[in-house]
């Protein structure tokens, strides 16, 4: 069985628990989490992670900071990242497609959605 | 001139030519025969072919006309039996995906209710249960009211999107959050869309905070977010109903022990006084 390891990078638990929850709901699915873009890194250079779900707003990294240092290393320049954001404000999702995140998922999070954004990015077919 | 055939010569040649003529007599004979033989094949074929004939007017048909028969009421059954199953599908399909949502409003709850009962800290219990309304619900305009049993008067404890300070004291039985507090009864904006607050206090959705029937407080909900498209779910309702219950339990359990705490550590330092530990 295919194995997917996911990082999600979310300062609030109870946010970071619903997402790690659903995602768990994808067969091979390995969780990692962060509560800030600095843990986030940490993550990155320890295990090889296939997608990441990052939220915008946090302390010490914010996702959109994650996202350009992501983009501009060659070795996780690749790795598909969804950004969330309780803004749903144009202005974040703008920033973070033009940062290169790779899809937009505003709060409160559609937990379907979600998982197919995700799949779709993974290239996972159930 | 030939020369006149000699006696002799003359009787071989007869010979001879009646030999031919007897040969061709016997060749004309077996001829007449094989005719013979052919035009009997021939009325045998034609009474073969006959027969055939009547065969295929009579029995067969009516037998190949009863199967078409049969054969056309199988492609019917199948055909209705097909209709039955694509309908089944569909409702398969249906239920697979209410199955999904109630998978995915059950997990919310899980942890929601996890998420509040995680703690005895009363502020972190706060903290927790504004994450909830802000990123389950998606409210970002919301205040979080205690019941205070001796003035009868909700005090806001927790907000987002309004100062608490700004908020005043409000009375058991007064307005709609007063009201919700005094009944223990939910109150829903009927037309959330359409809803134009007047005040910055007036109230799309109030739940009372419950444990069991006794109301502690109050959640207030003043707006939604943009995303949130205007209208309450199903499972925004369920949220709602859970949140009465578990977040009044988490904040009445996170109240008492901290107010068990300080008391632990006031007869704590008494004793300390006593036994002379503080010397």
């Amino acid at each position: 069985m295919a194995e997917y390891n996911f990082l999600v990078v979310e300062d609030s638990p109870t946010m970071r628990q619903l997402i790690s929850f659903s995602l768990k709901r994808i067969r091979g699915a390995r969780i990692f989490e962060a509560g800030n873009g600095v843990e986030a890194l940490k993550k990155l250079s320890e295990s090889k992670i296939n997608l990441i779900v990052a939220d915008i707003n946090m302390p010490l990294m914010d996702g959109l900071k994650l996202l350009s240092i992501v983009r501009k290393d060659p070795n996780y320049s690749l790795i598909p990242v969804i950004i969330v954001s309780t803004e749903g404000a144009d202005a974040d999702k703008e920033k973070g497609l033009k940062l290169g995140a790779n899809a937009y998922l505003p709060k409160p999070i559609q937990t379907n959605e979600l998982l197919k954004t995700v799949k779709e990015l993974a290239k996972i077919e159930e | 001139m030939d020369k006149p055939e000699s006696g002799p010569e003359l009787f071989k040649k007869t010979r001879e030519f009646l030999e031919v003529f007897r040969k061709g007599e016997e060749f004309t004979q077996d001829l007449l025969k094989e005719n013979e033989r052919l035009r009997y094949k021939i009325v045998q074929l034609e009474e073969d072919s006959k027969t055939i004939k009547k065969g295929m007017e009579g029995t067969p048909v009516s037998e190949l006309q009863e199967m078409l028969q049969k054969v056309q009421e199988e492609k019917q059954t199948l055909l209705d039996r097909f209709k039955e199953v694509e309908a089944e599908n569909k409702d398969f399909a249906t239920k697979y995906i209410e199955v999904e949502e109630e998978n995915n409003n059950l997990a919310n709850l899980y942890v929601a209710s996890y998420q509040l009962h995680s703690t005895l800290d009363f502020n972190e219990v706060l903290r927790i249960l504004q994450e909830i309304v802000i990123n389950l619900v998606g409210s970002d305009r919301f205040a979080i009211m205690v019941l205070d049993e001796v003035t009868n008067e909700l005090t806001a404890v927790a907000s987002e999107g309004i100062e608490e300070k700004r908020m005043k004291k409000i009375k058991l039985g007064e307005g709609i959050i007063g009201d919700v507090a005094k009944t223990g009864e939910s109150y829903f904006e009927p037309d959330v869309e359409g809803f134009k607050p007047a005040h910055e206090m007036d109230t799309l959705v109030c739940i009372p905070l419950k444990i069991k029937d006794r109301v502690i407080g109050v959640l207030a909900i003043f707006s939604l977010l943009e995303q949130k498209s205007k209208k309450l779910s199903r499972v925004d309702y369920e949220l709602f109903s859970m949140l009465a219950g578990h977040a009044a339990t988490a904040i009445f359990s996170s109240k008492l022990y901290s107010v068990s705490e300080r008391k632990l550590s006031t007869i704590q330092g008494f004793i300390d006084l006593l036994s002379g530990k503080d010397k």
